[in-house]
């Protein structure tokens, strides 16, 4: 930093015309911490958080990639008799049969199949987490499967984040009746009991077993997608309101509009940044609720749809191989396994990201 | 008060009263009807129809479902012998799959399993939870604190569909020491109830612990304590009232989520309460059946909340009662 020229008044320091111009070049160039990288070194000190983090990420870049990684089929039966125990033989011959007909990859996807065959030849891995009922390998199908989720989490975030975010932050900025009146409807909404609603509409929109009469009515994969986006809104929708009705109320944006910025500046200088941490927070609160509630719908058998893989479906595959006589514990460990360490890890970033974005420690409004 | 139960009842009736309307149009909307799964003699046909009240105008089989007056040759247009029905009565007309079978008998066969169960299970996470809750904060940080906040953890994280499966896995096939799945002996809600409540011990340990810590930092327990005021004294007289505040405004959520989470172990441990219904009248398009158990359920929330909003009041006397 550059010295400052000062003189010594009467009543204290003052800054002659040069060293004004020089002390306001050395403030142009300091940097102050900002919010995000304050957040960002929080989060990677919290040990915890930051494995989820990266955990989370191996996670999805696995289920992305998974028509690249030699994985059997999840799809190709190959009957045998009963489920097979983890984890005998290592590697085996790659499987002509790796896509039955019912099964249809997307353009991508199907490239990606054809990479791994060039890339591994004729190689797979062997049964490493146990085949299910009908010879299916489970590890190949957590993979698979993890992407129904991932696609559902995602879904929920970018229809909270476009409507709830909207809704939220235009009733917090009208205020008054209309924004009472808005947030009445959220209320209503939210008092129902939602896996009944979603439920019932289930029922309402169920697919006739005509063929006919089915093109005519939305599937039970684009209900859940539906019902997904339509619940968490209203969440994301009541937090940002109060949010920025209590910023709106705060004395920096009534100096800012006591100094004349108009209503954008406002709420582009002073209103998104005070929002965004509390928006960030709530998405990673509505992942794991939005995971956990795939799961449920699939594992009551309506949501994701045989042959199509979620984790939900195969811990219902897991329940329903459980008999007296033999104990196929895999089908039900394994499962169990991939979906709590998956909401564990989710969860323990939405507390980190609680704890890095806590703008309180770093003098701001909260 | 009054004001405030008024309040609540008039947001009540709306919310059923819309429930009802949509769903209504959303019957006349959606495929299959009560005989779209077969083939029937066209006079067969219209028996059913009839039954349904399929010729009818729109109009009225709105008003006849919704009620309170009864709109079939018995009502108000027939000879009068029975004036009130339909849903606001209590009437929920008959099953579309379940033949023979009104949708308010099936509840009344039902919903006492499943209030049973979802009882037992909250009454369970109660006493689980609460006391593991305050072990932990009264000695923060120890081993015992480590143990349960990973046990807490897990069953937070866990879903019950799960922690039943490894439940089964564990006690039922391997050790073999409670039956697998079934209802009508104490021996079969175990399980269910375990699995069931698990999550929210969980959730209610974690609420005590945070709230008892927070209550043996204020001042005025400082002050008991340098009044020389023996522990128990202090944390039974003084810090557990504060510390169970926000475990009380958790039980109308968690009533709510049990309700929700007996759907998948009814189904898990074939119990018949009205939660297998739903998912047997989802799987099957029984609209009727679906509509009444979303209903009561809707009734039953909403009361939970209403009564758990009233009781908050009387533990914490600064909270005035006052719509959101």
């Amino acid at each position: 930093m550059a010295p400052v020229q000062t003189r010594r008044l009467r009543h204290g320091w003052s800054l002659d015309a040069e060293g004004l111009d020089l002390a306001l070049a050395a403030a142009r160039r300091a940097r102050g911490t900002s919010l995000a990288s304050h957040a960002w070194r929080r989060l990677r000190s919290d040990k915890a958080a930051w494995r989820s983090l990266l955990f989370l990420a191996l996670l999805v870049l696995a289920s992305f990639l998974a028509p690249l990684l030699p994985l059997p089929s999840p799809m190709a039966p190959r009957l045998r008799s009963e489920p097979q125990p983890p984890v005998w033989p290592w590697v085996q011959p790659y499987d002509e049969r790796f896509r039955p007909e019912y099964w249809d990859l997307h353009a991508l996807d199907a490239w990606m199949v054809a990479a791994r065959v060039e890339l591994f030849g004729a190689l797979q891995s062997g049964p490493w987490l146990g085949t299910d009922a009908q010879g299916r390998d489970l590890l190949s199908r957590l993979v698979w499967g993890s992407r129904t989720s991932i696609l559902l989490a995602l879904a929920a975030a970018l229809t909270s984040l476009a409507f709830g975010v909207s809704y939220g932050a235009l009733a917090g900025l009208a205020g008054g009746r209309t924004a009472s009146l808005m947030m009445r409807v959220v209320d209503v909404l939210c008092a129902l009991p939602f896996t009944f609603v979603v439920l019932f509409v289930l029922v309402l929109l169920h697919a006739p077993r005509d063929a006919a009469l089915s093109a005519r009515f939305v599937s039970r994969e684009q209900v859940l997608f539906v019902a997904v986006g339509a619940a968490w809104w209203l969440t994301m929708a009541r937090v940002v309101r109060a949010q920025v009705a209590a910023l709106m109320r705060s004395e920096f944006v009534q100096a800012a509009r006591a100094l004349g910025a108009r209503k954008l500046r406002i709420l582009w200088m002073h209103i998104v940044p005070n929002v965004l941490p509390v928006v960030l927070v709530q998405l990673a609160l509505t992942l794991p609720a939005v995971v956990l509630f795939e799961a449920l719908l699939s594992f009551l058998g309506l949501g994701i749809e045989p042959p199509r893989v979620s984790w939900g479906l195969l811990a219902a595959d897991g329940i329903e191989a459980l008999n007296p006589l033999r104990i196929y514990w895999w089908l039900v460990l394994f499962p169990a396994l991939a979906m709590g360490s998956a909401l564990l890890a989710l969860e323990l970033l939405a507390g980190g990201l609680r704890g890095a974005l806590d703008t309180r420690g770093h003098g701001e409004v909260a | 008060m009054r004001r405030f139960l008024l309040r609540r009842l008039l947001w009540l009736a709306l919310t059923v009263w819309a429930l009802i309307t949509l769903s209504f149009c959303l019957m006349r909307a959606g495929p299959g009807g009560p005989s779209s799964s077969e083939r029937l003699a066209p006079a067969l046909e219209a028996d059913g129809a009839a039954l349904y009240h399929l010729d009818w105008p729109l109009w009225r089989r709105y008003f006849h479902y919704l009620g309170p007056l009864n709109l079939d040759e018995r009502g108000l247009f027939g000879d009068r012998s029975r004036l009130l029905g339909g849903a606001l009565c209590g009437d929920l007309g008959p099953s579309l799959r379940q033949r023979d079978f009104r949708v308010d008998q099936i509840l009344a066969q039902s919903l006492p399993v499943s209030i049973e169960l979802s009882l037992l299970a909250l009454l369970g996470a109660i006493a689980v939870g609460l006391p593991a809750g305050i072990l932990a904060g009264l000695v923060p940080r120890s081993r015992a604190d480590v143990l349960l906040r990973t046990l807490a953890m897990l069953g937070t994280v866990l879903p019950n569909f799960v922690i039943a499966a490894l439940l089964l896995l564990v006690l039922a096939l391997w050790l073999r020491v409670l039956p697998v799945a079934g209802y009508g002996s104490a021996r079969h809600l175990v399980l269910p109830a375990i699995a069931l409540g698990a999550p929210f011990a969980a959730c209610i340990a974690r609420l005590a612990r945070a709230g008892l810590l927070e209550a043996l930092a204020r001042d005025h327990i400082r002050t008991a304590i340098a009044f020389g005021l023996p522990p128990w004294r202090i944390v039974v007289g003084h810090a557990l009232q504060s510390a169970c505040l926000p475990v009380v405004s958790y039980l109308g959520p968690a009533a709510a989520g049990v309700l929700t989470g007996s759907l998948v172990i009814e189904r898990i441990f074939a119990i018949p309460g009205a939660g297998s219904q739903l998912v047997g009248s989802a799987l099957a398009g029984d609209y009727t059946l679906a509509l009444g158990v979303t209903l009561v359920y809707t009734l039953l929330v909403y009361t939970l909340n209403t009564l758990v909003d009233l009781f908050y009041p009387l533990l914490d006397p600064r909270i005035a009662l006052e719509e959101p």
